[in-house]
């Protein structure tokens, strides 16, 4: 279980996390959902202690990860696995070489072996016949699901998605979120989904959260929050220009 | 509003905490290296980088450089009837100074600003966050096999740059311009002692920590897209050139 506690966070004198509270409870869907530019994928990197918060707390399975120094950090951080916005490959390696390089220095497994668990995570996401391929050869779909075969790899308890459809067509976006749920089926992860997709991510998630202003304004299970009548939760879900959300 | 007051404050603020930010990033970095040095095959892929790829533009400009020592140096001698320790005067200056200082600005342009690029681009594009996710220390990967490297290359092409500008000084003062081959190097051998080769290099060594720390800092913050990495890769530049010649002049008055 991940609980943020009264977590703050400014970058100058932007305000982006007020006093912030939210539970993410443990082998769930959870999704984070808000207007663009609220700081979900901030929210997200306060979780595995990519930022620290101005003041606040971010517990993981009850420890406080916001005061650990580097090695302690790096323990937590064994847990998880993130699915980034740009899928962040390493631009230099091949994809076999992108998801066996956790694998390459995190264990002694020998060569074969690596590349059998590569093998089953790239086919886990359905990809086979890419391992050679460089990570601009790729389209931003098979870039993706690399990612998440990458994040996969080490067994994670957590899994982060940031934004992980982004960018991508309706039926490929689909395809994702169909991937999320059933490897979340399969090896039963935490997983926090940041999203923008009304209302596909309704069909993956067990919650959502609703981020305003810097605050979670709104959670529940999908149900609950398209059924909410809270002004900010409605113009979101109906993605009407009429409402307090204003237009920057 | 701000005052010129705050602003100078905050300035002045602003640029304690980059300093202070520079200096944990290489203590860091040097206890990395320590610590965990990073794997042998990516400190001879940057070997490779900074050290055998430089090499081309290394002696084409100990090349000139020996030469136009060579051009200056006989005619500012023949003044004074003192042809014959044109090799002690281009080698001196070679050895002491030029070979350490050029050397290293060259590689600063040549290798440094691709540091930077490489390690701003793994940046902004959260290529570095994947790593620390993954529970890796970014440093281990990014800068300790730069900064070995570094440390390493830049001697060994001082050393080469010192060889190839003396060559340059023989090809013009003795093939050119007619003087002694055996006073050439005779004086040379004369006048030259161990301390200036070994203060030469120990020069070398210190600016390749330079170009390593200067180059992966300026890339490990870049921010702000393409612009910030551009603008990180010319900072880069700058700094280190700069920084190279000011520590070159206190480290000399230590080891003159």
């Amino acid at each position: 279980m991940i609980v943020m506690n009264e977590l703050s966070k400014s970058f100058g004198l932007q305000l982006v996390l007020d006093r912030l509270n939210l539970e993410i409870p443990s082998g769930q869907i959870t999704a984070i959902i808000g207007p663009s530019g609220e700081g979900k994928s901030v929210l997200l990197k306060h979780m595995i202690g990519l930022l620290r918060p101005d003041s606040g707390s971010v517990c993981v399975d009850g420890e406080e990860i916001t005061t650990m120094g580097r090695g302690e950090l790096n323990r937590v951080r064994e847990k998880f696995g993130m699915l980034f916005q740009n899928a962040a490959l390493f631009d230099s390696l091949t994809v076999f070489e992108n998801v066996a390089f956790p694998l390459q220095e995190k264990t002694r497994l020998s060569d074969l072996e690596i590349a059998v668990r590569v093998g089953e995570a790239l086919s886990h996401v359905g990809l086979t016949g890419v391992e050679a391929k460089y990570p601009d050869e790729l389209s931003g779909g098979m870039k993706k699901r690399v990612g998440l075969a990458r994040a996969l790899l080490m067994d994670p308890r957590i899994i982060l998605f940031d934004e992980p459809t982004t960018g991508l067509d309706p039926v490929i976006s689909r395809a994702i979120h169909q991937m999320i749920r059933e490897t979340h089926e399969k090896f039963g992860y935490t997983a926090v989904v940041v999203s923008h997709e009304i209302p596909q991510i309704f069909d993956i998630s067990d919650s959502v959260a609703v981020l305003y202003r810097g605050k979670i304004i709104e959670t529940g299970t999908p149900e609950e929050i398209q059924g909410s009548s809270d002004p900010v939760v409605r113009q979101f879900i109906d993605g009407s220009l009429e409402g307090p959300i204003q237009l920057v | 509003m701000i005052n010129p007051v705050q602003k100078l404050g905050a300035s002045t603020l602003h640029l304690l905490a980059a300093m202070g930010r520079m200096l944990n990033f290489i203590l860091y970095a040097i206890y990395t290296c320590v610590r965990r040095p990073g794997h042998p095959r990516h400190i001879l892929k940057q070997l490779n980088f900074i050290g055998a790829r430089s090499s081309f533009v290394i002696l084409l400009t100990a090349a000139f450089t020996g030469m136009v020592l060579g051009l200056q140096g006989y005619y500012t001698l023949a003044k004074f009837g003192s042809e014959g320790l044109l090799g002690t005067a281009v080698a001196l200056s070679l050895i002491r100074e030029l070979g350490p200082v050029l050397s290293a600005l060259m590689v600063t342009g040549r290798a440094g600003s691709a540091i930077t690029a490489e390690i701003g681009i793994m940046r902004i594009t959260e290529q570095i966050d994947a790593l620390e996710t993954m529970a890796l220390e970014p440093f281990k990967y990014l800068v300790s096999p730069k900064l070995v490297a570094s440390v390493l290359a830049l001697p060994l092409l001082c050393a080469i740059f010192d060889v190839v500008g003396i060559w340059g000084g023989y090809l013009i003062g003795v093939k050119l311009l007619g003087v002694n081959p055996g006073a050439y190097f005779g004086e040379m051998e004369k006048s030259v002692e161990w301390k200036d080769v070994y203060s030469g290099m120990i020069k070398s060594l210190s600016f390749g920590v330079i170009i390593a720390w200067v180059c992966c800092y300026k890339g490990y913050y870049a921010e702000h897209g393409a612009e910030g990495v551009s603008q990180a890769t010319t900072s880069a530049v700058v700094l280190s050139s700069v920084l190279i010649l000011i520590w070159d002049y206190f480290i000399t008055s230590v080891l003159l």
